[in-house]
């Protein structure tokens, strides 16, 4: 098995944490996991995006260049990675800041309106959880559990409350999303 | 010990030098490495009797790890292309002095200023002394994080066994990704012993130097035959290569660092269309694995070498198969990585 997967969006969007809880996630249950961040002259909200792979087997390149899975949390990001996503992917998309059709047929896509669940949630920055936690339950590519796992290991030492408004965000996320 | 961490490169080279005891690091921020200057800086300020510098110059930085590396302790500096030009006159200097360090080049696309995706445009300033005079480095070219990790701690040990510095070559690509690393308990390992040369301080015994230079030609040559010496052990005893495939491959590829696991993936997808790729991937790329690549060569005749350079490796490649074989070259540069589809196709046009 090995599961390519891109997350896009724009700078302060948490783009680089998803896709680290992903890959920190795939290493607890034992599977050969990479993170790339693009990196580059980027302004201030500009975009961001990251690979994870996560490989029952050694991990070649490290170089997606057709996702089986796009995360695009905004707009350009969808224009941008749209065209590249493998045949029968999977296009999640945050519906609060993307209001155009998916162009693709052949492609399964789930819209979820991240920003509005994390805004009544009362933290608009949980809007990558949202999405993460629907990425999951939808892809299977870890265990919510092993995410949540993962979670508490990257914000050790953060306040419990942020933990437990993060752990939520990812359930309802997932709550959104048939198995 | 033993527990699995998601680190990024850069930060598993910080990590994986303190725990080999290196205590004194100077260097001068530059991406796409910053980050292990930033490790280094946030643990060793911490720690007692180590030193962090955020040199005024790349040039101060390796200075100070010439002079740290007289005390005999465990020094390291890090870079990426133009900062590692500047401390060409230091790694030099450092060679003659036969002074032990580590020195990690995380290569970006040159020249000039270039930019600051990958590239692997460094290896002739690596492999065949970068600064004037007759001298080589020890260079390591590390495939993974954990790869960068287990180099980077052989990196102080092989610095220390021939006093010669020694170079981990990376590239951004490498550099910025994380993967899963652990850090292994190592064998402990015979080091010559350190005290009758290291400067300590003369009170109560004979002046000792550590000098780059001898103004007697006689007694400078001297210097030069005693270090072309040491290279010629490392070259018997220290190389080392990943071979993957050779047997009844239709054609070999030669690639290092992060290209070789591009050409690892494409191995996997051109036997499923019935083509069989063999690999050779040096890690040390001084010394360089020549057997293996003159061997293969001659057995199998259709060799492709994969850089991000427009062919530096090529060079040595061809050197080692003597005119045996077809030697092909396929190169991006300038920060671009070359696809699995890209080296796919070039592999087939060879096949033909």
């Amino acid at each position: 098995m090995l599961e390519r997967i891109i997350i896009s969006g724009f700078g302060g969007q948490g783009i680089m944490l998803m896709g680290r809880l992903l890959a920190y996630a795939g290493m607890l249950e034992g599977k050969n996991v990479a993170w790339m961040p693009s990196y580059g002259p980027e302004m201030r909200g500009g975009t961001a995006n990251c690979t994870v792979l996560i490989s029952s087997k050694e991990i070649g390149s490290p170089i997606v260049s057709h996702p089986k899975i796009l995360i695009a949390m905004n707009q350009p990001s969808l224009d941008k990675f749209e065209p590249n996503v493998s045949e029968n992917g999977l296009i999640i998309l945050n519906d609060s800041l993307i209001e155009r059709e998916v162009n693709r047929d052949d492609v399964s896509v789930i819209r979820i309106p991240a920003d509005d669940i994390a805004d009544k949630l009362g933290n608009s920055r949980a809007a990558n959880m949202v999405v993460l936690g629907a990425c999951v339950k939808k892809s299977k590519v870890v265990k919510m559990e092993t995410i949540f796992k993962a979670l508490e290991k990257t914000l050790a030492g953060r306040n419990q409350d942020l933990i437990n408004l993060n752990k939520e965000a990812l359930k309802q996320g997932a709550e959104l999303v048939e198995d | 010990m033993g527990e699995k961490m998601l680190m990024k490169g850069n930060e598993a080279i910080g990590e994986a030098a303190i725990r080999a005891g290196c205590r004194f690091y100077f260097g001068y921020p530059i991406t796409p490495q910053s980050e292990l200057t930033a490790y280094m800086a946030k643990k060793l300020l911490k720690m007692k009797d180590a030193a962090f510098v955020q040199a005024e110059s790349e040039i101060a930085a390796i200075s100070m790890v010439y002079g740290a590396a007289a005390t005999g302790a465990r020094a390291m500096t890090s870079s990426s292309g133009p900062g590692i030009s500047l401390k060409q006159e230091g790694i030099s200097y450092l060679a003659c002095a036969e002074l032990p360090c580590v020195i990690v080049n995380i290569q970006r696309g040159g020249p000039g200023l270039g930019s600051i995706q990958p590239g692997q445009a460094d290896y002739f300033q690596a492999t065949k002394g970068g600064g004037h005079g007759d001298y080589h480095l020890i260079v390591l070219a590390p495939s993974s994080v954990q790869e960068l990790v287990d180099l980077t701690m052989d990196a102080f040990d092989l610095a220390d066994k021939y006093t010669n510095p020694a170079m981990i070559l990376g590239d951004g690509l490498i550099g910025q990704m994380m993967e899963a690393v652990e850090f292994k308990e190592r064998k402990k390992i015979d080091l010559p012993d350190k005290e009758g040369w290291i400067l300590t301080g003369c009170k109560g015994r004979e002046k000792k130097y550590i000098v780059p230079f001898n103004l007697d030609p006689y007694e400078m040559e001297k210097i030069n035959l005693k270090i072309q010496e040491k290279y010629k052990k490392i070259i018997e005893k220290e190389i080392r290569y990943e071979a993957i495939n050779l047997d009844n491959a239709d054609l070999i590829v030669v690639a290092y660092g992060t290209v070789a696991r591009i050409v690892k993936t494409v191995i996997d997808n051109a036997k499923k269309e019935g083509i069989n790729i063999g690999l050779i991937r040096p890690i040390t790329l001084f010394p360089f694995p020549e057997k293996i690549i003159a061997e293969t060569s001659e057995k199998i005749n259709k060799v492709l070498v994969v850089e991000m350079s427009y062919g530096q490796m090529l060079e040595d490649v061809k050197l080692a198969a003597n005119g045996k074989a077809e030697i092909n070259f396929y190169g991006r540069a300038g920060g671009v990585v070359p696809t699995q589809f890209e080296i796919l196709t070039e592999i087939k046009k060879y096949l033909t």
